[in-house]
């Protein structure tokens, strides 16, 4: 349902400022989401100082250097740091990417740190993506073909095949656009969002999965898939430069001309 | 873990406009107003039938300032629906997804309102 307040739980408070203590003459100020489990307060919005002259050129270079000079307890997901796993996945300065590919010198002004916008809080910067997978489970992203036993070969695929798939096999599942999408904000229990449905896209585009019909089948659904109304939020913030909104918008087609 | 506990994290109060999504809500919240445009139309096109003073009413109400609000504002909105409803039809057949061309398009479809909404104005008052 549309709901465009947050509940009372999650109303932002103002939280602890940090001071910078290196005497840095180029500062900048961070503003991260906190929430602490254990604490059962509301929600809060911490400043940190942060000495730039020492610190790396990534939004995650900033994470870390709170963590390990200001504050320990600062909690977020990240792994490769080279944007190819999608764990660092957060909102900043107002729209979704990944930490570990963002430049804070894009950024001018103060800069605003966020966890995925509408999901559920685990802790300060680290959303709960149940959903999600449980939805990219749904769509039954591997192969599918009827090859039983004894008579298994190999797939072959030609080259134009394959360069079909181009654009979306290179989704890391970092769930950028999908809650970046309103609809998904909306509908994100009935409708797929973007990520998943581009999922859904690269499976029904392959030309060795021999389910297709059944796949556009059951995607086919006024929730599922026809939440997307074109807001195109997901393009926009996809850090890999992938067009999730051209993915549904094929999906659509191919249900309008099969 | 409760999930009732958590907090839900914060969406439209922080998540910044593209021009795409901007252009999306302004789409729909035009498309109800100009439901209501057309009912006065249909009003006034009922009066033509009823007799001359019914409709000498209505064209007196459009004549005030807020009648030719009200027909200038009915000109935007119909301006920037048409052509953002183009826009939508090109994605409907697969074209126009790249982001750059969604910009381009999104832009285009501004500018065009307002002149579209300058052209129907000046053509209607040409003719009356």
């Amino acid at each position: 349902m549309v709901k465009f307040n947050l509940p009372q739980n999650s109303k932002i408070e103002v939280g602890k400022y940090y001071k910078d203590k290196t005497n840095s003459k180029n500062i900048k100020k961070i503003n991260v989401y906190r929430w602490d489990p254990s604490s059962g307060k509301n929600p809060r919005i911490d400043t940190f100082e942060v000495d730039m002259d020492n610190c790396g050129p990534k939004v995650l270079d900033i994470l870390f250097k709170i963590k390990n000079e200001i504050d320990s307890s600062l909690t977020f997901r990240r792994s490769c740091a080279h944007g190819v796993c999608g764990s660092c996945a957060m909102n900043i300065d107002g729209s979704n990417t990944l930490a570990c590919i963002k430049s804070h010198t894009d950024i001018s002004g103060d800069l605003n740190v966020y966890p995925l916008p509408h999901l559920q809080v685990v802790k300060d910067l680290i959303g709960d993506l149940t959903t999600l997978y449980k939805q990219y489970e749904s769509i039954q992203p591997w192969l599918k073909v009827e090859q039983t036993g004894e008579e298994k070969k190999e797939l072959k695929q030609s080259q134009k095949d394959r360069e079909k798939l181009d654009g979306y096999y290179e989704c890391i599942l970092c769930a950028c656009c999908s809650t970046s999408c309103p609809s998904y904000w909306w509908n994100g229990d009935k409708y797929l969002g973007p990520a998943v449905l581009l999922q859904a896209y690269r499976w029904i585009n392959d030309s060795r999965d021999g389910d297709k019909k059944e796949r556009l089948k059951k995607v086919a659904d006024e929730l599922k898939l026809y939440r997307c109304h074109t807001i195109m939020n997901c393009t926009n913030s996809c850090p890999k430069g992938l067009n999730p909104a051209k993915a549904i918008g094929s999906i659509k087609k191919m249900l309008a001309t099969s | 873990m409760e999930k009732n506990k958590n907090p839900l994290s914060p969406h439209l109060q922080i998540y910044r406009w593209q021009i795409s999504s901007l252009l999306s809500i302004s789409h729909r919240i035009v498309g109800v107003i100009n439901i209501f445009f057309i009912i006065l139309i249909c009003f006034w096109s009922l009066s033509l039938l009823l007799d001359e003073n019914n409709y000498e009413l209505t064209k007196l109400f459009l004549n005030t300032f807020f009648g030719k609000f009200f027909i200038i504002c009915f000109c935007w909105t119909s301006s920037f629906h048409i052509l953002n409803e183009i826009r939508h039809f090109a994605w409907d057949l697969g074209f126009g997804f790249d982001i750059k061309t969604a910009k381009i398009t999104g832009s285009l479809v501004i500018i065009g309102s307002f002149i579209l909404t300058i052209l129907f104005f000046l053509i209607g008052k040409n003719l009356v």
